[in-house]
């Protein structure tokens, strides 16, 4: 028999024995004398069916999930007899509700085949809108990304287009484009897994950046705990070269751009734009002030683009498939969709795209299917560990950066991870202060010194001896590090613990 | 020892002297190779990159992964940040503290692992995460983190 099959070999699938299986599928295989050609693809996101398996049969792909390794014989055996009579069987992926109902752009592409293979790329559509920006002026590039909506997704929401266009309008000899992709917030992997599973779409979204404002030099900036992102966009970034899409005279265009991987060194901080641009240029992850803004004074002083991996990656689309297609999607002034990442104790955790507009619930309880414990959800942390704790009474609101806002809260880089009844949120809220404290940069006393007094007032707080008085000292702290902080890591780190405090106020007493 | 170690480092200073911003892919390099950043070879980093040596000590401290003193034969993170917390990574650190009888920045008595923290592995769909060198395991209860200690020969103290 003659097999086709899928294993992804990104971090989640790994991480729960993919490449043990690996092995395994193709030791057994060769047992039956089966032909089986093993495609390690990136994951499709649907990580609680991880590692899942997927096989070519007819013009279909079906699903076996999650895969053990107990379970190898028996699926190829199904496979030579009656495919859908094994209890791991999900039927075709396409099908699979939770695929099904996304609306994929950025992750369009992500789990069909080998990350690293150009051609599977380009089949798919992949450097289409590289083709037509190379066609194009600066300007009319930066007009597009302006026209379709697009926000920043590393958590601020700034326009796109606003910030390539500083660039461009400010002239200089050497510009450059900075990907961040120091994805620290708890709860999300959005970006992991994009550059693991289609990692050419950065590396596309970053030349048209380029070419739109006139930068000839790039840098991923890369946390250091994504080690198989790293490999993986080694490798791209070498065949993207060879392939004469990166370097001098890109695909015979006449225009250059050099990109370069740089990898983190464990500092949550260094996501902050100004702080990651100390960092590339080997130096102390400490803040900057603005202004000057990094669109005109960045990188080494010079005029930088800093986006987060989604935003660079959403201009691909745009270039693609035009200003309007992408700006149909979305409410409000929140245009396109939303990588909504499901984690901790939920049922189906995994990447979640949709429009944005989705209410907070549809997420938890529709995609999610509540927590992964069993017991009821309690309390629901938004936009990473700088984002508030939603109350149930906060879950029917929709995933827009402005209605967040108006409740309090953050939609951050689109992390969502849920807790059950068992959650002691005084100790989440003391944790909130304690990360401050490890993390700060150490630029401004609020931050700095204010979390260390944070988890000590906590403490106390929790001990109950002066509980009044700790509690107005609290607030008090809370005033100080969001109106003295520089920066949005004292300045947010209220959130999670004020949230805390209102809505489960039984959990301080 | 120090000699081999002074001659890796002059390597990797060649490499990164003139790269733009090449102290941390330096300091990198540095750790790969060495496994820390001797006190001894910050004067040489310093010379060549023209920085003073509090300088180059300053961004050393500064980043959680540097380290100023060789780790264990194998380093393990544990997550500590919301996701994980939400499936119960508290008592896998309690856990792993109490049975390797070592703290958050420790390495047991034969050298055999050194425990670190870890804020988020980018794994939140299937936490409790950790990380022991570079391979990143999902779903790890105490059972599970005593299985994967066991597979590098690596038992409980007591
Ligand atoms: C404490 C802190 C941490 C941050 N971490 C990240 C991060 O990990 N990734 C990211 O893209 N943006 C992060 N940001 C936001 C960046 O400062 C910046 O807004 C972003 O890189 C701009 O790109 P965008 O407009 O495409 O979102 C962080 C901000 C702060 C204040
Ligand atoms: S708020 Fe904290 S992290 Fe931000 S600049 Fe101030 S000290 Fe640094």
């Amino acid at each position: 028999m003659k097999l086709k099959a899928f294993l992804p070999r990104d971090t989640t699938a790994q991480a729960l024995g993919a490449d043990q299986l690996a092995t395994a599928l193709q030791r057994e295989a060769n047992n039956r004398a089966y032909s089986l050609e093993l495609v390690r693809n990136g994951s499709r996101g649907l990580f609680w069916l991880e590692p899942l398996l997927e096989v070519e049969y007819g013009e279909e792909r079906i699903a076996y999930g999650p895969m053990t390794l107990a379970a190898v014989p028996s699926v190829l055996e199904a496979l030579a007899i009656d495919p859908a009579a094994h209890p791991l069987y999900l039927g075709p992926v396409a099908d699979i509700a939770y695929l099904k109902t996304q609306q994929r752009l950025t992750f369009a592409r992500v789990g069909l085949g080998d990350p690293l293979c150009l051609q599977h790329y380009r089949s798919l559509g992949g450097f289409a809108g590289l083709e037509n920006a190379l066609r194009l002026e600066g300007q009319a590039i930066v007009d597009q990304v302006t026209e379709s909506g697009l926000r920043g997704r590393g958590g601020a929401a700034f326009p796109a287009g606003i910030k390539w266009q500083t660039v461009l309008d400010t002239p200089c000899e050497q510009k450059y484009i900075v990907c961040n992709a120091d994805e620290g917030d708890s709860g999300t992997f959005a970006d992991r897994l994009l550059m693991e599973a289609d990692p050419y779409q950065l590396v596309e979204g970053m030349i048209i950046a380029g070419l739109a404002v006139g930068a000839t030099r790039g840098y991923i900036y890369l946390r250091s705990e994504y080690p198989r992102a790293k490999e993986i966009l080694e490798q791209a970034i070498a065949h993207a070269g060879a392939d004469q899409y990166l370097g001098k005279d890109i695909r015979g265009s006449g225009k250059s751009f050099a990109l370069e991987l740089r990898i983190g060194a464990g500092a949550y901080i260094c996501g902050e734009e100004t702080s990651l641009l100390n960092s590339l240029e080997g130096g102390r992850g400490t803040v900057r002030a603005k202004p000057p803004l990094p669109a005109i004074e960045g990188l080494f002083g010079r005029p930088t683009v800093v986006n987060n991996v989604l935003t660079l990656a959403a201009v691909t689309t745009v270039m693609e498939k035009g200003a309007a297609y992408y700006r149909d999607y979305g409410v409000g002034r929140s245009r396109g969709t939303l990588a909504v990442q499901l984690g901790g104790n939920v049922r189906r955790g995994g990447l979640v795209e949709v429009s944005y507009g989705a209410t907070v619930r549809e997420l938890v309880e529709g995609y999610g299917g509540g927590t992964h414990s069993g017991r009821p959800v309690r309390a629901i942390q938004v936009g990473g560990p700088l984002g508030a704790y939603l109350p149930q009474a906060q879950w029917d609101t929709p995933l827009d950066y402005e209605a967040f806002a108006a409740i309090g809260a953050m939609l951050g880089h689109g992390g969502i991870v849920v807790f059950d009844d068992s959650v002691d949120m005084a100790a989440q809220a003391r944790f909130a202060m304690e990360f401050c404290a490890v993390e700060s940069c150490g630029k401004c006393t609020p931050c700095r010194i204010g979390s260390v007094r944070g988890v000590e007032v906590i403490d106390r707080l929790i001990a109950r001896e002066s509980p009044r008085e700790d509690l107005a000292l609290l607030h008090d702290l809370c005033d100080t590090m969001e109106a003295g902080s520089l920066c949005a890591m004292g300045g947010l780190t209220p959130y999670p613990v004020r949230s805390a405090l209102s809505h489960f106020p039984e959990d301080f007493s | 020892m120090l000699e081999g170690i002074t001659n890796t480092v002059a390597q990797h200073i060649h490499t990164y002297r003139e790269v733009p911003g090449g102290l941390l892919p330096l300091l990198h390099a540095i750790q790969d190779s060495v496994g820390y950043i001797p006190a001894e070879v910050i004067p040489d980093i310093a010379r060549a990159l023209q920085l003073s040596r509090a300088e180059v000590h300053g961004v050393v401290s500064f980043y959680h992964d540097f380290r100023s003193q060789p780790a264990g034969s194998h380093v393990l993170q544990i997550c500590r940040a919301e996701a994980c917390q939400a499936l119960g990574s508290r008592a896998l650190e309690a856990h792993a503290k109490s049975s390797l009888g070592i703290g958050y920045g420790e390495t047991t008595a034969d050298g055999a692992v050194t425990l670190e923290p870890v804020y988020c592995l980018g794994n939140c769909a299937c936490s409790p995460s950790v990380r022991i060198d570079d391979e990143i395991h999902a779903r790890v209860d105490a059972a599970r983190l005593d299985q994967l200690l066991a597979q590098l020969g690596i038992g409980a103290v007591k």
